[in-house]
């Protein structure tokens, strides 16, 4: 009897009864995809740890002789502890006022029923789908006419400051992060703000001390996902920095195959000084990181 | 313009008694004055952010493209130009063309190839399978990873002199050797091999997520009846994953719209990798620089890239325009 309720369910619960050579099949398939994908992120990783004179020697075919971290230790040297402490300047305030600004927006069309609802959710979603190079001329002839105070910008304008950078990297992120946490906020149950107005709660409380600490999962969710969106934007600080110190990490090591020339070992080295960062978030956060690209697909 | 309009709350609208069970509908009390102020300020700054950043230069765009003006004087040695830059851009700019060309290429390599493989990955990972985390975590490794940076990764897989394809070829830095990136009549496939390297782990957590979210049981009523795994996948699966083939497909031909990073860290988006996002970019920063001819690109990117966006909005609000 039970043998039998177990054979069933056995035949219900997977898809069709595995017969091995199909699912043979599917392993060999995955595990050689899988060895291709690492191939790239080994090599570099490999290349970045051996000493110039070995492959030098030998060709980067060769395996053997010894590994080095002198190569890491040139390349952070030559500029990535700036370009890196650079990335955080950028990141940490950019992905702060995006998610701040986002949850004003969020709340008040979610939470509210406003006329222009679905207009402002429009303007802000579709801001954040358009190829940024659309913008690209105006944003940088703005920038370079808006006249600043020295003493707050060296260049006068918005031209090569991190301000500069950082405002468009909000702009341009605050769209995805309003779709996002407007549908979360939309989820919530409805009374819990009709009864905080009951007790005279004014809407900034309600906003703060009510709907943002249930918003919490969505909002580390988000704040790992746009950390790397932001940390991994290249466009903007090629376009609007133009001191080479004061690049962002993404955007420096456009810089590396000239630096390094064809010591491919220097430049291994960059790439994953670069990586370090995203892949701690990827160890750490990956499920937070996931949560928050599916986050934005949920919506039916 | 519309930000001062919406930035008002609709009038009071008092519940109405007509038992309108269906629609939970949060309608707005009272409001105190400094309620009033909080919730227009909350909506009123961030979209004067996005007007002002986004909307505005995106109206630039436009009128800048009927204009003939270096970028260097100031505002006022803008001239008058007419469609003279869609004119020259259509008819004589060289690069353009075989830009749109390859924008295209992306689009289907992309749609024909990255895309299908990404669900591919996400279908058999989501089968009882081994391992299949592991697998999962490798595929999903450089979606983390910048387009710039996979540039210079792959740069160290293509190169001729010392890239692992030839070295472990034996042909490096010999005249057999293949400059992957290098050779304009093949580098634009290599860079599409190292875009799919991230896209198609982009596309599989998406539809990962997706497939997790399916009741079931509607797989399994569909296995006792006799279905093959593609037939279940056919005519169960793909239908009631509507919701996530939109972005699928929208996220497929905006990445293809938006390429960039790739072929400028190559080679600034010239030699067999023009792409109208690299042409926008030439025409402001290099040497020739002549803005009216790269706003007008710019808008032909922007015409173009209208059609997936408004087929996305279209498709995500319309629901609740509705109701």
């Amino acid at each position: 009897m039970s043998t039998a309720i177990a054979e069933s369910r056995k035949t219900v619960s997977g898809t069709k009864p595995a017969t091995p050579s199909r699912n043979g099949g599917t392993y060999l398939f995955l595990t050689v995809m899988a060895v291709l994908w690492l191939v790239p992120f080994v090599w570099t990783l490999y290349t970045s740890l051996r000493p110039k004179s070995v492959t030098d020697a030998h060709g980067y075919w060769s395996f053997g002789g010894g590994i080095t971290f002198s190569n890491f230790e040139v390349a952070w040297k030559s500029g990535f502890e700036k370009y890196l402490l650079n990335s955080a300047m950028i990141t940490i305030p950019a992905v702060f006022f995006a998610i701040l600004l986002a949850s004003f927006v969020a709340f008040a069309v979610s939470r509210f029923s406003w006329r222009f609802n679905i207009t402002v959710l429009v303007l802000f979603t579709a801001g954040n789908l358009l190829p940024p190079q659309i913008l690209a001329t105006p944003i940088y002839q703005m920038y370079k006419h808006l006249v600043l105070p020295l003493s707050f910008a060296d260049s006068g304008s918005l031209l090569d400051t991190y301000y500069g950078v950082i405002i468009i990297n909000v702009a341009f992120q605050v769209g995805f992060c309003t779709f996002v946490l407007s549908n979360y906020m939309k989820a919530l149950p409805s009374d819990l703000g009709e009864a905080a107005l009951m007790d005279g709660a004014s809407v900034w409380r309600q906003y703060w001390a009510i709907i943002m600490p249930l918003c919490r999962p969505a909002l580390a969710a988000l704040a790992t996902l746009e950390v790397i969106w932001v940390y991994n934007d290249f466009f903007w600080a090629l376009l609007l920095m133009q001191t080479g110190s004061r690049l962002p990490i993404t955007t420096a090591i456009n810089n590396l195959k000239g630096e390094f020339v064809s010591n491919y070992n220097l430049i291994a080295a960059g790439a994953m000084i670069t990586v370090i960062p995203t892949l701690v978030i990827y160890l750490v956060l990956q499920r937070q990181f996931v949560a928050g690209l599916t986050l934005g697909s949920t919506k039916g | 313009m519309s930000a001062s309009r919406s930035g008002a709350p609709v009038k009071d609208r008092r519940p109405t008694r007509r038992g309108t069970a269906s629609k939970p509908a949060h309608k707005v009390k009272r409001f105190s004055t400094t309620d009033k102020v909080v919730l227009t300020l909350m909506v009123v700054g961030p979209l004067a952010l996005e007007a002002v950043l986004i909307w505005f230069p995106t109206i630039l765009s436009v009128g800048l493209s009927f204009t003939r003006w270096n970028g260097l004087g100031d505002l006022s040695t803008i001239e008058s130009a007419g469609w003279a830059n869609y004119d020259y851009v259509f008819t004589d700019y060289p690069p353009f063309w075989p830009a749109v060309v390859h924008n295209v290429i992306w689009l289907v390599f992309l749609g024909a190839i990255a895309t299908p493989l990404g669900i591919l990955f996400a279908v058999l990972l989501d089968k009882k399978i081994r391992f299949s985390r592991i697998y999962q975590s490798i595929f999903f490794l450089p979606v983390m990873l910048s387009l710039a940076l996979i540039g210079i990764i792959w740069q160290l897989i293509y190169s001729g002199d010392n890239g692992l394809i030839n070295s472990a070829l034996g042909i490096n830095g010999t005249h057999h050797a293949i400059n992957f990136f290098g050779d304009k009549s093949i580098n634009l496939w290599a860079a599409l091999i190292a875009q799919t390297w991230r896209h198609a782990g982009y596309v599989m957590i998406l539809y990962l997520a997706g497939l997790k979210g399916i009741d079931p049981t509607l797989k399994e009523a569909a296995a006792l009846d006799g279905a093959s795994f593609w037939q279940t996948f056919r005519q169960v699966v793909f239908p009631a994953m509507k919701p996530i083939n939109t972005i699928v497909i929208v996220i497929t031909i905006i990445e293809a719209l938006r390429a960039f990073d790739l072929v400028y860290i190559i080679n600034g988006g010239t030699n067999g990798l023009e792409l109208l996002s690299a042409l926008v970019v030439q025409n402001l920063l290099g040497e020739g620089q002549d803005l009216g001819v790269g706003s007008a690109i710019a808008v032909v990117l922007l015409i173009v890239s209208l059609v997936p966006i408004v087929f996305y909005l279209v498709k995500t609000f319309r629901k609740d325009a509705e109701s």
